[in-house]
């Protein structure tokens, strides 16, 4: 029952009496007095919280969590480094310490912290997308280039040995089941327990909505929900991998896939994410829903040693309803390998870590210049993740062209209804929305369509 | 010699091993309460009462306070006394502070104060700027007008016209670490408090006043905050009172911090503003005349919107010499959170405004907005110039008018050391300003700008990229790049006059080491270790015996908030006072015991040369104290020169101008709007820099801040006035990936003309504006689209710049 980590080297074993939803964060500050990691948002935007964890069962290894909205369970037989963790046994900064303070990558303070463990983890790593590895670290003062060149001055550098971790040998919990089928069988007679994946959602609803979960699972330990699975012509994808874990095989199969993936949430919340987490909660903005609908993925489903399996679009019945019975979870998703042309097109205000307003994914077939096969889908659009069925009806049996993206335009406000919001308007997301299959069809062309893309 | 040197921020070693403390992570005693703020969930309404029962039944919970139960001055206004720490008879926004829970911890604080049910008679609440019109709901009894020359004629005279309006956003402070406060009791009901704010003295008054007690029976102590920007001038005020109070009622250690929804929710933002703008010109874009009025929403409460809108008036000319114009502000009051002050205060919101009208006239001739700034440029200052500031032609006393009346009625202690407070004008004489002048009336004797815009110009290869840029467009179908070049001129000094002192405490102790003391806080921009370079010079020692210990009301007096980019030229000057002070009493003990002549005596390497003999300068001190002369000392400091009638909107409320230009390349998606910013070149005037590479980390941070305020910082309230961009998930300042990919800065080389420390020039604010540019560099590629004007509102996020797109293309 007992939860064991290690934090900064050392062995903790948790009292029986701390509560589940304790957060890493809170366990810190308020009783082991390490104030070095800051509270910024409590909702794992910002990352002042962020640690490094070091974690046996991932082939991530180390990884830069937000502690904020990391239950202590999650930790269990893993290690924890803060910054004060981060320096030597006599005092010497780390190389990425020393770099920041040569680098004037520091101005109030209370953020570095958060990216000196993002930055040790990516040195540690080899990291040397800096961009991709801190927008998860939101910094006020520097305008971040001197961040950067800190982090550019400790590439070359050593890692140094007080660093490795070994984590604790531990005892199987009650709360983090080792198998599908334990939790299978834990979930099935305890159905109005919460699952906890990464805790990248559930997380807020004990920080900012201050829900009180009398009984949660978590699924992080689950070795078997942690495989993605290679056939023939799929690959079948536990429902506790988390994005990180993902992100290398989609760069293989389906590198629009992949960049979009590269901008969903940040490296913090990727590496806690998980991909059945993010299908289960059945949010209309989740990122993944989707792509995976436009590829055409198979939900699978379990209650106890039953087992069923859908289209996963099926899955989203209505806002905030699922196909899912109490007792019942998300074992895996199953996708195609090989998709002929799969887009993936996430619209923000910001470009990394922002929930999208619109995300679009298109997986049009095209022979001999004739569209034979379509599935379009879209995040942010409705209720739930929908596909775009008049659209893809009009496209479908002519040939992809100008006149085509004529014929499908008046078609995209039967399919969406979007509403406006803080993130943007109804009129925008359907304009945006009509405008990305115009640019799916201008890179068929050649075009050169993408910001990120261009250089001064 | 210290000054000068690009030495790292004095904290960096303690902030990336976690070390530097903040005020929540000083350790409290096991008995420590926390405190959280039950909200007012409607916008406008009467409170005819609040059923508290379930949160006092809530667990952990120790107290619960409404306004009834505090004991003296229910006030934590900056200014005229109208903003209740705890809602009265009525609630003006969504947030507005109700009751005050008192727990044993901070979650069972935040809890219980969820658990309340209001009462309150809902009003149709005033949310925009076209509501508070139409319901003439202002502060003041009306526009503010400042003029100079003939507006209105020299427009319709002029052979072009252009008029227009923008919609600029406000923006969130997002300090990384949250409002906080911690407050001790003492003995004797006297009180010690910790906050994270810029302005412990107004800490003080507050907390004094709402306790009961003179000030000297509080004390306010700042080492450090994680990151401030204006947010913490005032915004402090409701946390340090209610521990305080709490404190007082319960005998505990009390706490506070928001969190980071309420802490959005709560406190005040930039102002967010309308302006209005038409404009007559000649065939090269020289501006006859121009006329702007600016709707400025200040919120609920008065605040510091006054000076923040007599800013924004005052950087309505930029760096531009205008003949003629007119500026009419009006300061609208709204059922919203009470904007406050942010890094510019105000003059981004006034220089955007003339930004926009040159990018729209240089669209109107079809004309490089370059060439239109430059036509328009103020003249640089003579090259044999030496002397600074106005003329001094014979001066003249303005008819004495009577000071302000309290507009609350209430009878309470002015607040003097308040951006807010009283203006004192009966006592104000203001110099008539020959040469080239501002529209308020002052001489414009050290513009740089021309002379720094051809350099940036050749620096950032302007022409030729903009040729390319215009090349590279006509290629493409989808993506389009625009650039832009735009200066900044910034006025220096807080224009309520009499807050630009400061004063400082200096020790030198027997074993030659020194401690620093001033009025200035540190939210990182350095200001510490660059008035530790201050000192180290003076005394000729290393920067290892320097010591800059925390900010405190009792160490140093009346200071005013560390703002208004004014933090190293007064509490510099004031250190380097006490220091020269302290040096020329070892001088003359040294001399005195040498019989040399005291100004003989050579300070310089940790050693200390008389009369031959060289001597460490820790045995100086000793000597010093053996001879018995005091080695402590205070240092004053107040900017000379300034002359500023506020009623009238003439004189000298400047000492000089800061000044800086960027060249800004980005590219646009016209599917989506989305952009990127490609590169930045900035060259920016910090005078002779006491920091170079402080000085730079405030222009980098400053530009991607400034930006940020003009692209993707999106601040959203429904029609009940409820803020839904709350939290980091739904209002998205830069991220790392969103700083230009090329970013390229440097810094001007010329001395201030005035006489500040070392003749550098101040920082904090004016590189905010560089981002500007941003702006202006998207509005030139939306206008690569099609024929229109892109009229291209703030923020400029990929929505708006979408609906720009369509709107040029239609023409």
């Amino acid at each position: 029952m007992t939860i064991s980590f290690h934090l900064n080297g050392d062995r903790v074993d948790l009292s029986p009496e701390v509560a589940p939803t304790t957060t890493l964060l809170q366990y810190l500050r308020d009783q082991r007095g390490l104030t070095g990691t800051k509270e910024g948002c409590n909702e794992g935007d910002c990352g002042a919280c962020t640690v490094m964890v070091t974690d046996p069962d991932s082939p991530q290894g180390v990884k830069a969590l937000n502690a904020c909205i990391l239950f202590l369970p999650q930790l269990h037989g893993k290690s924890v480094r803060t910054v004060e963790g981060m320096a030597g046994p006599d005092g010497q900064m780390h190389p990425v310490q020393q770099a920041m303070v040569d680098q004037h990558g520091s101005q109030c303070g209370f953020c570095t912290p958060g990216f000196i463990a993002s930055m040790v983890t990516a040195h540690m790593t080899g990291r040397k997308d800096h961009d991709t590895v801190l927008a998860g670290n939101l910094c006020r003062c520097t305008g971040y280039a001197p961040i950067v060149r800190a982090a550019q001055a400790a590439e070359g550098a050593a890692i140094p040995d007080w660093l490795t971790d070994t984590p604790p040998e531990v005892a199987a919990s009650t709360l983090a089941p080792e198998s599908s089928d334990e939790l299978a069988a834990i979930y099935a007679a305890q159905p109005d327990a919460t699952l906890i994946g990464g805790a990248t959602d559930v997380g807020l609803w004990v920080t900012k909505q201050l829900r009180q979960l009398d009984r949660v699972i978590f699924t992080n330990r689950c070795a078997d929900l942690k495989r993605i699975e290679s056939g023939a012509d799929t690959l079948r994808i536990g429902a506790a991998v988390t994005m990180a874990e993902l992100l290398p095989t989609l760069k293989a199969h389906h590198p629009s896939y992949a960049a979009m993936v590269t901008r969903y949430g940040s490296e913090q919340v990727r590496q806690a994410a998980t991909i059945g987490g993010n299908i289960a909660n059945g949010s209309p903005i989740g990122d993944n829903p989707p792509a995976l609908i436009a590829l055409g993925a198979t939900l699978h489903l379990r209650h106890g040693d039953t087992r069923r399996e859908m289209p996963i679009e099926d899955f989203f019945l209505d806002y905030g309803k699922q196909d899912r019975a109490p007792g019942e979870f998300v074992e895996a998703v199953t996708i195609p390998k090989h998709a002929q042309r799969l887009a993936c097109y996430k619209l923000s205000k910001r470009f990394d870590q922002d929930i999208s307003a619109v995300l679009g994914c298109f997986n049009l077939s095209v022979e001999g210049g004739i569209v034979t096969g379509a599935r379009i889908a879209f995040g942010g659009m409705a209720g739930i993740p929908k596909r775009a069925a008049h659209v893809e009806a009009a496209l479908i049996g002519q040939p992809f062209d100008e006149a085509a993206l004529a014929r499908a335009a008046p078609e995209w406000s039967k399919d969406f209804a979007p509403m406006s919001d803080m993130r943007a308007s109804a009129d925008y997301r359907l304009a945006a929305a009509r405008n990305m299959l115009r640019r799916y069809w201008l890179e068929a062309q050649g075009a050169a369509t993408n910001v990120r893309e261009v250089r001064a | 010699m210290s000054v000068g040197k690009p030495l790292p921020h004095d904290t960096a070693p303690l902030h990336v091993t976690g070390a530097a403390r903040y005020v929540d992570d000083i350790p409290a005693p096991a008995n420590t309460l926390h405190l959280a703020f039950g909200l007012s969930t409607v916008a406008r309404g009467v409170l005819n009462g609040v059923d508290l029962t379930k949160v006092r039944a809530a667990p952990g919970v120790v107290a619960v306070m409404c306004a009834d139960d505090l004991p003296f001055a229910n006030d934590v206004s900056p200014s005229i006394h109208d903003e209740p720490l705890l809602a009265t008879d009525r609630v003006h926004f969504v947030g507005q502070p109700v009751f005050l829970v008192v727990a044993t911890s901070h979650l069972a604080a935040r809890k219980a104060a969820r658990l309340a049910t209001f009462d309150i008679t809902e009003e149709t609440p005033i949310l925009t700027v076209d509501e508070a019109l139409a319901a003439d709901s202002r502060f003041e009894d009306g526009p503010v007008i400042w003029s100079k020359g003939a507006a209105a004629d020299a427009i319709a005279r002029a052979p072009h016209r252009v008029e227009g309006t923008m919609e600029v956003g406000g923006q969130e402070h997002f300090y990384l670490e949250g409002q906080a406060a911690l407050a001790l009791p003492q003995d004797g009901g006297e009180m010690v408090v910790h906050s994270s704010t810029q302005h412990p003295t107004e800490i003080q008054h507050k907390v004094a006043e709402a306790l009961g007690l003179p000030m000297h029976a509080v004390r306010v102590e700042m080492r450090r905050m994680g990151g401030g920007f204006g947010g913490k001038e005032s915004q402090g005020n409701a946390l340090a009172v209610a521990c305080s109070v709490a404190a007082r009622a319960t005998g505990r250690p009390c706490r506070m911090r928001y969190d980071r929804d309420d802490d959005m929710v709560i406190t005040g933002k930039r102002h967010d503003l309308r302006i209005d703008y038409r404009a007559g010109f000649d065939d090269l874009g020289r501006l006859t005349g121009v006329d702007f009025r600016h709707l400025m929403r200040c919120g609920w409460s008065q605040d510091l919107s006054l000076p923040v809108a007599d800013r924004a008036m005052l950087h309505a000319d930029n760096a531009y010499l205008l003949d003629h114009v007119r500026i009419e502000s009006h300061r609208l009051k709204t059922n919203t959170c009470s904007a406050t002050a942010f890094r510019g205060f105000g003059g981004p919101q006034g220089m955007v405004g003339i930004e926009r009208v040159m990018d729209h006239v240089a669209h109107a001739l079809g004309l490089d907005p370059l060439k239109v700034r430059r036509a328009n440029y103020y003249t640089d200052m003579a090259e044999d110039a030496t002397e600074g500031g106005p003329s001094a032609p014979p001066q003249r006393s303005l008819g004495s008018s009577p000071p302000p009346e309290d507009i609350s009625g209430k009878k309470k202690e002015a607040d003097l050391t308040s951006r807010g407070g009283p203006d004192e004008l009966n006592r104000v004489v203001v110099a008539e300003a020959s040469g080239q002048t501002t529209p308020y009336g002052m001489a414009v004797t050290d513009f740089i700008l021309n002379a720094m815009t051809e350099r940036l110009a050749d620096q950032s290869d302007y022409a030729a990229r903009r040729a390319k840029v215009a090349d590279w467009n006509a290629t493409q179908p989808v993506l389009k790049r625009g650039i832009a070049l735009t200066p900044v001129k910034f006025g220096i000094s807080f224009t309520l006059t009499h807050l630009n002192q400061a004063g400082a405490l200096v020790h030198v102790y027997q074993d030659g080491s020194v401690q620093v003391n001033h009025g200035g806080t540190e939210m990182g921009q350095g200001l510490y270790q660059k008035v530790a370079q201050v000192a180290a010079q003076a005394f000729g020692v290393g920067m290892e015996v320097v010591k800059v210990t925390a900010t405190d009301t009792s160490k140093v007096p009346n200071t005013s908030a560390t703002a208004a980019s004014s933090g190293s030229d007064l509490n510099g000057m004031a250190v380097k006072i006490a220091c020269d002070t302290i040096r020329d009493r070892i001088a003359a003990c040294l001399a005195e015991l040498h019989q040399v002549a005291p100004d003989t005596v050579v300070f310089a390497g940790g050693e200390v040369t008389v009369g031959g003999d060289t001597i460490s300068f820790a045995r100086a001190a000793q000597l010093t104290y053996e001879s018995r002369v005091s080695l402590s000392a205070t240092g004053y400091y107040k900017t000379p020169g300034l002359a500023w009638d506020r009623k009238r909107g003439q004189g000298r409320p400047f000492f000089y101008f800061a000044h800086g230009a960027a060249c800004t390349e980005v590219v646009i998606d016209t599917l989506t709007g989305e952009y990127r910013i490609l590169r930045t070149d900035i060259l920016h005037d910090v005078g002779e820099s006491l920091n170079p590479a402080l000085d730079i980390g405030q222009i980098e941070g400053g530009y991607v801040q400034g930006a940020g305020w003009l692209t993707t910082e999106e601040l959203v309230w429904d029609d009940r006035g409820r803020l839904r961009t709350h939290a980091p998930s739904t209002y998205k300042i830069p991220a790392c990936g969103d700083r230009p990919e090329v970013f390229n800065v440097a810094l001007w080389d010329g001395a201030n003309r005035e006489e500040t420390i070392y003749r550098s020039k101040a920082v904090g604010e004016p590189p905010f504006m560089l981002g500007i540019s941003a702006l202006m560099a998207l509005s030139d590629a939306v206008a690569a689209c099609g024929p229109g004007y892109p009229a291209l509102d703030a923020p400029a996020t990929p929505e708006r710049v979408l609906a720009a797109v369509d709107r040029v293309r239609r023409g």
